[in-house]
């Protein structure tokens, strides 16, 4: 889909919490740090009522970002996407490594994520949208 | 080492087939394989080889079949397995 000159692209995914609390469960500590940055460990765990949501929320914004920058085949670890936080509490997404790189090859597009929860489930949405006359 | 990676999948897969007779060359995410599912594969595999994947493998190609999770394995443990 196109706005004028610039595209967008949307990537989407959910996840499970109680499929998470099994991860922790049986992976423990390297499901977590094989998955997520620290940054992102600190602010789920530090609620623990809210750690499987968090956690599980960040692993669809990781999937999400990975449908919606086309990047399946690049070979991208998880911990390249990282979830953050603006001050307003909003989610943001900051990449490393090869995910920026594969950004920045695609024309460094804005990207804009939305995270939610409710019961068992918890989705991302993000959603990239091409700079202009890219 | 495919019936060690049927035993990863039937555990870890949550596929809607049975592990034990699917094709080695069959579609997992046909077979209803998730992307976290794929990451729960992925960290049983390493643990039952020995192996941590590199970033640059985490390809949905590299979890997307037995006979590529087998290349893939094979490639990291020089064929010892």
């Amino acid at each position: 889909m196109t706005a004028g000159a610039r595209s967008v692209s949307v990537g989407i995914d959910l996840v499970q919490l109680s499929r998470v609390e099994e991860s922790l469960a049986t992976f423990g500590d390297r499901f977590l740090r094989r998955i997520f940055t620290e940054g992102e460990i600190a602010y789920a765990t530090a609620t623990p009522s809210l750690t499987a949501a968090r956690l599980a929320a960040r692993l669809a914004a990781k999937e999400a970002t990975i449908k919606a920058l086309d990047l399946a085949e690049r070979g991208v670890g998880w911990r390249e996407i990282e979830v953050t936080r603006r001050p307003s509490g909003a989610p943001a997404l900051l990449l490393h490594g090869n995910a920026l790189a594969a950004a920045e090859e695609a024309g460094a597009p804005a990207l804009s994520i939305s995270l939610s929860h409710e019961g068992d489930y918890a989705t991302a949405v993000v959603i990239s949208l091409s700079k202009e006359n890219s | 080492m495919i019936d060690r990676i049927r035993k990863i999948l039937k555990d870890h897969g949550r596929l809607s087939k049975d592990a034990a007779v699917y094709p080695e060359d069959g579609d997992l995410y046909q077979a209803g394989m998730t992307s976290h599912a794929s990451v729960n594969v992925m960290l049983a595999l390493e643990g039952e080889f020995d192996i941590e994947f590199p970033d640059h493998m985490l390809k949905r190609s590299v979890f997307e079949s037995m006979a590529a999770m087998r290349d893939a394995i094979a490639q990291l443990t020089g064929d010892k397995a």
